[in-house]
């Protein structure tokens, strides 16, 4: 691995990523315009475990098409131009890593209230300072612990 | 303009439309790729800033979107818009959020992008998602504990649930 502060040229993807970050903004938008709910996913999620009456639907239906938009691509593959692949998942982590990173992903947002979704698309596009701190924060965290199991405990 | 009693599944059919459009941007910005995120929190290696052209792309729609909702009382769809109130900087945010950025670097995953992973048939990332769910089952669990303490503390008889 290459050190040193430096830009992956070759697997940097500014314009697939803008375009798939304006289909999410599209997604945010239309949620909160005709249903006036925030896409917060962390927090669709949890309502399901905190169930009331007549607010669980919605979020079966949101998760079940997350769940189903790798089918929807692959059908569309076939009108994919060869210049745009969506290059096949990579999951570098362990398995006991990946179960204890979901615990605590799980525990964070929920005390957060908000993870990338919620405070990071939404509560930025919303110009909330909550939001903002949230999300200074989890980057942060993030960057750090990357650097530690990268570059100091060569771990990952 | 809108009646909110007359088509009761027409909210359920754009909920799911927007996920389903979510997950498709989500993977076509390549961020359903725990790989790929994680190169952009290599900041020391070699970096992919391709995450913040995400965010970028996102923000930069919805922004107009929020503008507009703040606007107005009801959803087109004639449900009420809510939107956050809590404007409180608390130690719970900073922690949860750091928390959550751990979990993030330690995986790549956050939890839209596992649901994606998820229907796209990877076992790590139903791993993932049903750590995540028993997390945030520990939470409400926790949450339900200082609830009671908090009541037998004031000593009021009646328990109100949320």
């Amino acid at each position: 691995m290459r050190r040193g502060r430096r830009v992956d040229w070759t697997h940097f993807t500014p314009w697939a990523s803008l375009l798939g970050g304006i289909l999410l903004g599209i997604a945010t938008s239309l949620l909160i315009l005709f249903n006036g709910r925030v896409l917060g996913v962390c927090g669709i999620v949890a309502g399901l475990l905190r169930p009331e009456r007549g607010d669980t639907l919605w979020r079966v239906a949101l998760i079940a098409g997350l769940v189903a938009s790798p089918w929807l691509v692959r059908g569309l593959a076939v009108f994919q131009p060869t210049w745009f692949t969506i290059a096949a998942p990579q999951i570098d982590a362990d398995w006991p890593v990946v179960a204890g990173a979901g615990i605590i992903v799980g525990v964070g947002t929920r005390y957060a209230n908000g993870c990338t979704s919620g405070h990071g698309v939404c509560g930025l596009a919303r110009l909330s300072p909550r939001s903002a701190i949230a999300t200074v924060s989890f980057m942060a965290a993030g960057f750090l612990t990357v650097f530690l199991t990268q570059h100091v405990l060569h771990i990952a | 303009m809108s009646q909110p009693t007359a088509k009761p599944f027409l909210p359920h059919v754009l909920a799911f439309a927007t996920g389903l459009v979510f997950g498709v941007g989500l993977l076509v910005a390549g961020m359903a790729d725990p790989h790929k995120v994680l190169a952009f929190l290599n900041l020391a290696g070699p970096w992919d800033p391709s995450l913040a052209f995400v965010m970028g792309g996102a923000i930069g729609v919805a922004v107009f979107a929020f503008a507009y909702a703040r606007k107005r009382a009801t959803a087109l769809l004639g449900d009420p818009i809510r939107l956050p109130t809590s404007r409180d900087i608390t130690p719970r945010l900073i922690l949860g959020s750091v928390a959550f950025g751990v979990g993030w670097g330690l995986a790549g995953f956050c939890p839209a992008p596992a649901l994606v992973a998820l229907g796209n048939g990877q076992p790590k990332a139903v791993v993932f998602v049903v750590a995540m769910l028993v997390g945030m089952a520990a939470f409400e669990w926790l949450e339900s504990l200082s609830t009671a303490r908090g009541t037998l503390n004031t000593s009021v008889n009646a328990v109100s649930p949320r």
